[in-house]
């Protein structure tokens, strides 16, 4: 097991490292940020001043190697507009990124596992059928219109729920709501597809068998195995959908987080702001999934034991 | 007389609107094995699943008669039993066991979980207790270091130990009735001696009743009292033991008799011609097996080692050994399906071994094989025409227009209808499949076929077609073929010789009758030791 952690902790470094040059690179593209960036009216030994500073007159190789080495010292440089370390900004926005990741996730598991098992279980009757329509319609509809429906009729017309910031708990409801909304539909029926191949085992038959309860056949001998598949699709998934989702929905409802910080600094060309994070985002991406390929690894013993 | 533990009467089933057990009435005493024996849809699992009353799950129902079980005075009919009485019953006083040790036991939850949930369940135990009394369970099926297999997940044990586990399981309460579903066709008859044996001895320790469901005479005549055939659903004969093996009664037991391949029932005299068609010379395959945080370190496992065989024109060489030993990779190093490592072979007089793509290619035309499960090995999008073609058509035999002359013209010679061409695979049935399978193979006049377990997943009167098949094929166009199988009766009925495979290497080969007759490696006697007698002991005695 500890073989296995080691090697998908190697396996996240080198993608983070492979992220962190496609980043450099890519924003490097689009030409001399100096020229993009400050306006008219600099004299010319200002500019030069500039470009020192932000360390723009080496070779693309020294800038490279220069960033690199920045971003173990943890100095990833000044934004434009606020002119204060990129690291402090973002280190200001985390917290409220997580606490949305930690709600939606919370609401997501907590609703679709349950009605997963149950759309499997009573697959010929009515509640089996109507679940899944519902999950059908929850990933037809885009996270947007949700959060705008949800403004418009909770905000809006009732003016029951605060639509910006994360003040209250109050605050949480609508974003958590909007954001949930396709991670709901789509776990729902990964957990019922799961839980239907799960249902016609042998192993299943056998637990019965034994004169279990149904309960512990379903939820102890089918859940533990349906979630080996269900972990595997939360991992590629998920967590993508997540980085996306939390940029629309943080600017919807202004959540002071990644996401919203990461859509201004994209309209006002804030580079390092930018940069910075997009490597928070690939980040987090890339946390969850190690953390899904372990908790894989432990509901499955046979990769378990087999990767020793 | 004692009372008998459970009494079916006038069972019973249906799926949907058909009937598959039509009014079966049988009685097992304490102490006593009946076998239920009958053909794969014969209804015999369908039986066993409604005394549990898991048939509701399988999409059947109990469509009439009663299941009654006693015990003492009391009288209990599970048809009308409701679900959380039944759940008292199942695992408690009625216990059963499944024919795949692989699939049967939960591959998520450690051995010890899954047998200590049963007393947990019906002793009120606590995790302490339920352990330590799992520990005893699994001392009681004669597993080795019982403790340590509470850790174990199911897919480190082996088939056999799998099957003790999952008999520990039903036995953990002391059943009245044990269901023992096919329990040992999974497995080797070196390891299905060892099941029989254990049931056996674990049934005179208990005391309860044992149903056991069977497609194999062999084991019948191993292990019953009392034996019922059933056919369509329906009871053609009920005997002991003795009775049915001296003087079968209905018709069908006596062509299920006729049809189960014996031990010395004779076999192919004399080899063919002295030309060969096969030469193997010590040829090996090893598999690579990672492992460490970097992949370098790699250990090799053995799966083939050293083997030399030959066979000759019109010749049957019959490869036997136990499930694990490299028969199947032994077959498809010899086609270069899986890379050799080492060794030749040399095929109709052209190597095989250390040649081009292209060349191997054109070799390989002379060389054809069977595989087991003729339900996988089918496209099932394809018809019969193109399917059984398709061998030639790439190595350029045959031209598109005349592909269905070919096609039925091979169906004709496997016993096939011609207009059968035309149809998908699923229209046909078990043997039917492994008649199209062959009928594929002979579409390129191979010279050599390859027959990897070919007749094992069938029926024994199907399979006995097929062998039949096989002999007259090879009586009318001298074809030779390597005859794989775990099954040695069959082998022997088809083989001019018999090869015999253990842990990757040829330990015996020779003729048929004198390998059988006088075996001199000591793992050929153990495994024609374990091999069912298919004469009940009473009888055995007798001569």
């Amino acid at each position: 097991m500890l073989t296995y952690v080691l090697r998908t902790l190697l396996k996240m470094a080198v993608t983070l490292f492979i992220i962190i040059t496609l980043v450099f690179f890519a924003t490097r593209l689009s030409g001399n940020p100096i020229d993009f960036v400050i306006g008219e009216g600099i004299t010319q030994e200002d500019r030069q001043l500039l470009i020192a500073y932000y360390g723009l007159d080496g070779s693309v190789a020294t800038q490279y190697w220069k960033f690199i080495a920045s971003i173990f010292t943890g100095e990833f440089g000044l934004s434009f507009l606020e002119r204060r370390p990129v690291a402090e900004i973002a280190a200001e926005r985390i917290w409220p990124s997580l606490k949305l990741l930690f709600s939606t996730a919370i609401f997501t598991f907590a609703l679709s596992i349950p009605l997963g098992i149950a759309a499997a279980v009573y697959r010929t009757r009515f509640v089996g059928s109507a679940i899944m329509v519902i999950a059908f319609m929850g990933y037809a509809v885009p996270p947007f219109v949700i959060a705008t429906l949800l403004v418009l009729i909770f905000a809006y017309t009732l003016n029951w729920l605060p639509v910006v910031g994360d003040g209250t708990a109050l605050h949480f409801i609508m974003p958590t709501l909007a954001m949930s909304g396709m991670f709901v539909a789509a776990l729902t029926r990964f957990t019922r597809n799961a839980m239907l191949d799960v249902l016609g085992q042998d192993y299943m038959r056998t637990a019965r068998a034994k004169g279990l309860p149904e309960r512990t056949v379903i939820l102890k001998h089918g859940l533990r195995n349906a979630s080996i598949t269900i972990l595997s699709v939360v991992g590629l998934q998920i967590a993508g959908w997540i980085a996306a989702g939390s940029v629309v929905i943080e600017s919807i409802f202004s959540w002071p987080g990644i996401g919203d910080l990461l859509v201004r600094s994209a309209i006002m060309r804030d580079y390092p702001v930018l940069q910075f994070g997009v490597l928070m985002v690939a980040v987090a991406v890339i946390c969850i999934n190690a953390a899904v390929d372990i908790a894989y690894a432990y509901a499955d013993p046979r990769i378990r034991l087999a990767k020793g | 007389m004692t009372d008998p533990v459970v009494e079916v009467q006038d069972l019973r089933i249906a799926f949907g609107s058909h009937e598959a057990v039509k009014g079966l009435s049988f009685a097992i005493r304490p102490q006593e094995t009946l076998a239920l024996v009958g053909e794969s849809g014969s209804g015999k699992s369908a039986t066993a699943l409604s005394i549990l009353r898991l048939i509701e799950r399988e999409g059947g129902r109990i469509a009439g008669g009663n299941i009654r079980l006693r015990d003492g005075d009391e009288v209990i009919d599970l048809t009308a039993l409701p679900d959380a009485a039944l759940s008292n019953v199942r695992g408690n006083r009625i216990s059963m066991v499944f024919q795949e040790p692989m699939t049967s036991l939960n591959p998520v939850l450690t051995v010890g979980n899954q047998l200590a949930e049963v007393f947990i369940r019906h002793r009120k135990m606590s995790m302490r207790e339920a352990l330590s009394a799992s520990v005893e369970a699994l001392d009681q099926v004669r597993i080795p270091e019982p403790a340590r297999r509470l850790k174990q997940y199911p897919h480190e044990l082996s088939g056999g130990l799998r099957q003790r586990v999952m008999i520990a399981m039903a036995l953990a309460c002391r059943p009245q009735l044990l269901i023992a579903d096919e329990p040992t066709t999974a497995l080797d008859v070196t390891t299905q001696a060892e099941i029989l044996d254990l049931i056996r001895s674990l049934q005179a320790e208990i005391g309860m009743g044992v149903l056991f469901i069977t497609h194999d005479m062999g084991v019948v005549a191993e292990i019953a009292d009392r034996v019922v055939v059933l056919k369509n659903g329906i009871k053609q004969e009920e005997a002991t033991v003795r009775e049915l093996f001296e003087a079968p009664k209905a018709a069908y037991s006596r062509q299920l008799m006729a049809a189960t391949p014996k031990l010395g029932d004779g076999s192919k005299a004399g080899a063919a011609a002295s030309d060969i068609v096969l030469q193997v010379d010590r040829l090996s395959t090893r598999f690579s097996s990672k492992s460490g945080l970097f992949s370098r370190k790699s250990d090799k496992v053995t799966a083939v080692n050293q083997v030399s065989l030959q066979v000759a024109r019109g010749e049957t060489l019959g490869l036997v050994g136990e499930s694990g030993c490299g028969k199947s990779t032994l077959a498809r190093s010899i086609l270069r399906l899986i890379e050799p490592e080492e060794g030749t072979v040399l095929l109709n007089g052209k190597p095989m071994t250390g040649v081009s793509k292209d060349v191997l290619r054109e070799t390989r035309k002379d060389a054809q094989i069977v595989f087991q499960d003729p339900f996988a090995s089918l496209n099932p999008r394809l018809a019969v025409h193109e399917l059984i073609t398709e061998p030639a058509r790439i190595h350029g035999l045959v031209s598109s227009k005349n592909q269905k002359d070919l096609a039925a013209q091979l169906v004709e010679r496997v016993g096939l209808e011609r207009d059968g061409i035309f149809r998908f695979p699923h229209q046909f049935s078990g043997g039917q499949r492994q008649r199209l399978c062959i009928a594929r193979a002979l579409s390129v006049s191979p010279k050599l076929i390859i027959a990897d377990e070919a007749v094992s997943a069938l029926d024994v009167s199907i399979a006995r077609q097929v062998t039949d098949l096989m002999l007259d094929l090879q009586a009318r166009e001298g074809v030779s073929f390597l005859f794989i199988s775990h099954d040695i009766a069959v082998v022997e009925r088809v083989s001019h010789r018999i090869a015999v495979m253990y842990r990757g290497e040829i330990v015996e080969t020779g003729p048929t009758t004198k390998l059988l007759s006088a075996p001199e490696h000591a793992y050929t006697q153990r495994l024609l030791a374990a091999v069912p007698s298919a004469t009940p002991a009473s009888l055995r005695a007798l001569q």
